[in-house]
C-alpha cells in the first residue's frame, strides 16, 4: 500500500479522497489556490500546498507547479479526482515518470477514451452497441451528408473535452451550417481541439451508465448502474442508483457486456461506461470516463462499496472487492450556487452554510460557512444524497434534507431541485434527458 | 436619444468582445462573453442603437451589475 498520497484536485472530491486516505491509514497531501485557503479538506489532510493564483490555470490545472508539489511532498501516490487533470494522458504519464503511482487507469486509455471518434470507432470494433453516427468531420459540406445519412436532428459534438461545452442539436442542414463553425470554434478555445463529429440524437433518451472496477491483473467487474438522465445544458444533476423503470435483465445483459469488452481490451482501476437508453429500450455507447465520478456515491449507497478506497487499493496492486449485491435505492442532487430560474452563476460569501445532518442523508462539500464562491471554479456547492429501502422513500428524505440545507450569501438551485423532486413525474420514475428543462421559466 | 447601461448579471472575468465601439446593435446582438464558474454568459444588447462605450477589456474581472458597456439607443 502507499504511504503518502497527493491529492491533485479540490473541494468536495479533494474531501473525498482525504477521507478514504483517513480509512486506508495512508498520509494525505492536499492543493490548494489562494481562493482555497479556507477550506476544510486542508486542515483534514496530513498536509498542505499552496498553489500560489486563482485561476485553474495557474493553479489546478498547473503541470509544471503540481509534479513539483508532488516531488516536495514525497508522496509516492497522486490522484487526480474528476475534472481538472484526471484525463490527461500526459500529466499521467510524467507522474508516472517521476516513479509515482497514478491513481487511475493508463495514459494510453486516458487518450483513448479522450477522444471521443476513436472511442466510439472502438467500440464498433467490439460489437459494442451504438447509435449512428460520423467520423471526424473536416467541412460543412462532409457534416450535411453525414447528417443526412444519419437522419436530422442530429447532436454536433466536440470530439475532445467533455461537459457539454460546444454540443449543439441541430435540425436541418442550415442549422448545421450555422452550428458548424462555432462548435468548431468553441472546441478549439476549450480543447485545445477543434474536431467535431455528428451523432443520431436520441428524444426522449434515459441516460444510464454502468460503473466498473477493474484490478493490474486482468479481473473486471461491475457494481451496477446509475441513472444520470436529469440534465441541464448536458450537465448531470440529479443521478440515483438503480435505475428505476428499466427492464433489469437488459441492464444486467449490459453491465455483464462492459464487463467483457473491458477485460478483453485490459482496463485497470476505475471507470464509468455511459450510455443512452432509446425509448424502444435499445442501449448505444455514449462516452467511456476513465476516472472516479461526481455522481459515484449513489452507488457507494446501494453497493456499500468505497469507490474511492477501491481505486487506490486497486492502483496499490489489489485484488477486486466481492461482486456486490443491490440494497435499496440511493438518489443524488447536486446543490449548484446558481439562480433555480435562470441558471445563472451566482458568487459571494456563505454567511450560513448548514448542511442538514440526518440519518442515511450524506452531504459532500468543499465548502464551509464563511468562506467565498469565487468564479474562478465550477458552480458544486454540495452533493446531497439521501439511501431508502424504497425508492419514494430515498427521494422523500432527500427533498427534506434540501429543505433543512441553509444557505445564505449566494443563489442556489435548491428550490428546482425541490420541484423535480415532489414532482410526479420523476416519483414515477418517468425521467429523460428532456425533463429537467420542463421546470425551468 | 437615450443612453443605456449594459451591466453584468454574474461575476467573472471577460472573455470575448464580440462587437466593437461605433457598432449598430439590435436588440439581443452578442456584446460580449463573460466567463464564470466554466460557464460562457453571452451578455446581449437590451436595446437597439449604437455601442458608444466599451468599459471593460478582455480578460478584465467583472462584478455582479458592474456596467460593461453602454448603448445609444435609436
Amino acid at each position: 500500500m502507499f504511504q503518502r498520497l497527493l491529492v491533485a484536485n479540490r473541494g468536495a472530491i479533494a474531501r473525498r479522497i482525504v477521507r478514504a486516505c483517513h480509512r486506508l491509514g495512508i498520509e494525505s497531501v492536499a492543493l490548494y489556490s489562494d481562493a482555497d485557503s479556507q477550506a476544510p479538506y486542508l486542515a483534514e489532510a496530513t498536509q498542505s500546498i499552496g498553489l500560489p493564483g486563482n485561476t485553474a490555470a495557474e493553479t489546478y490545472l498547473n503541470k509544471p507547479l503540481l509534479l513539483q508539489a508532488i516531488l516536495n511532498s514525497g508522496a509516492d501516490a497522486v490522484h487526480p479526482g474528476y475534472g481538472f487533470l484526471a484525463e490527461d494522458a500526459d500529466f499521467a504519464q510524467q507522474v508516472m515518470d517521476l516513479g509515482v503511482h497514478f491513481v487511475g487507469p493508463s495514459p494510453q486509455w486516458l487518450s483513448s477514451m479522450g477522444d471521443k471518434v476513436a472511442a466510439r470507432e472502438l467500440m464498433a470494433e467490439h460489437n459494442f452497441p451504438l447509435f449512428a453516427g460520423s467520423k471526424e468531420l473536416n467541412s460543412v459540406t462532409a457534416a450535411q451528408r453525414a447528417a443526412t445519412q444519419i437522419g436530422y436532428p442530429v447532436m454536433l459534438k466536440p470530439a475532445a473535452g467533455g461537459g457539454g461545452i460546444g454540443m449543439q442539436v441541430v435540425a436541418d442542414d442550415q442549422g448545421l451550417a450555422v452550428a458548424f463553425d462555432r462548435c468548431q470554434r468553441m472546441a478549439q478555445a476549450a480543447f485545445g481541439n477543434g474536431a467535431v463529429f455528428v451523432e443520431a440524437w436520441i428524444s426522449p433518451a434515459r441516460h444510464i451508465e454502468v460503473q466498473v472496477l477493474a484490478d493490474e491483473h486482468g479481473n473486471v467487474m461491475h457494481a451496477f448502474e446509475r441513472d444520470c438522465s436529469l440534465q441541464r445544458r448536458q450537465q448531470k444533476v440529479i443521478e440515483e442508483a438503480p435505475a428505476p423503470l428499466v427492464d433489469r435483465q437488459s441492464v444486467l445483459a449490459l453491465a455483464e457486456r462492459s464487463v467483457e469488452l473491458l477485460a478483453t481490451l485490459g482496463y485497470n482501476n476505475v471507470g464509468t461506461l455511459e450510455t443512452l437508453q432509446s425509448p424502444s429500450g435499445e442501449f448505444g455507447f455514449l462516452e467511456m470516463n476513465t476516472r472516479i465520478q461526481v455522481e459515484h456515491g449513489v452507488t457507494e449507497m446501494v453497493t456499500g462499496l468505497d469507490l474511492v478506497a477501491e481505486q487506490i487499493q486497486l492502483a496499490a496492486g489489489g485484488q477486486l472487492p466481492p461482486q456486490p449485491t443491490l440494497s435499496g435505492y440511493a438518489v443524488q442532487a447536486r446543490v449548484y450556487a446558481e439562480d433555480s430560474q435562470t441558471s445563472m452563476p451566482s458568487t459571494g460569501r456563505l454567511q450560513v452554510f448548514a448542511p442538514p445532518n440526518m440519518r442515511h442523508v450524506r452531504v459532500e462539500t468543499g465548502y464551509a460557512q464563511g468562506m467565498t464562491v469565487t468564479p474562478f471554479y465550477d458552480p458544486l456547492l454540495a452533493k446531497v444524497l439521501a439511501w431508502a429501502p424504497t425508492r419514494e422513500l430515498a427521494i422523500g428524505r432527500l427533498a427534506v434534507a434540501l429543505q433543512a440545507y441553509e444557505i445564505r450569501g449566494v443563489r442556489t438551485n435548491i428550490a428546482l431541485l425541490r420541484r423535480i423532486l415532489r414532482s410526479d413525474e420523476f416519483l414515477a420514475g418517468r425521467v429523460h434527458t428532456g425533463l429537467l428543462q420542463q421546470f425551468l421559466g | 436619444m437615450a443612453k443605456v447601461e449594459v451591466e453584468s448579471e454574474v461575476t467573472g472575468n471577460v472573455w470575448k468582445l464580440q462587437v466593437a465601439v461605433g457598432a449598430a446593435v439590435a436588440v439581443g446582438d452578442v456584446l460580449m462573453i463573460l466567463e464564470s464558474m466554466k460557464m460562457e454568459i453571452p451578455v446581449e444588447a437590451p436595446v437597439a442603437g449604437t455601442l458608444t462605450e466599451m468599459l471593460v477589456a478582455e480578460t478584465d474581472a467583472v462584478d455582479e451589475d458592474q456596467v460593461l458597456a453602454i448603448i445609444e439607443a435609436v
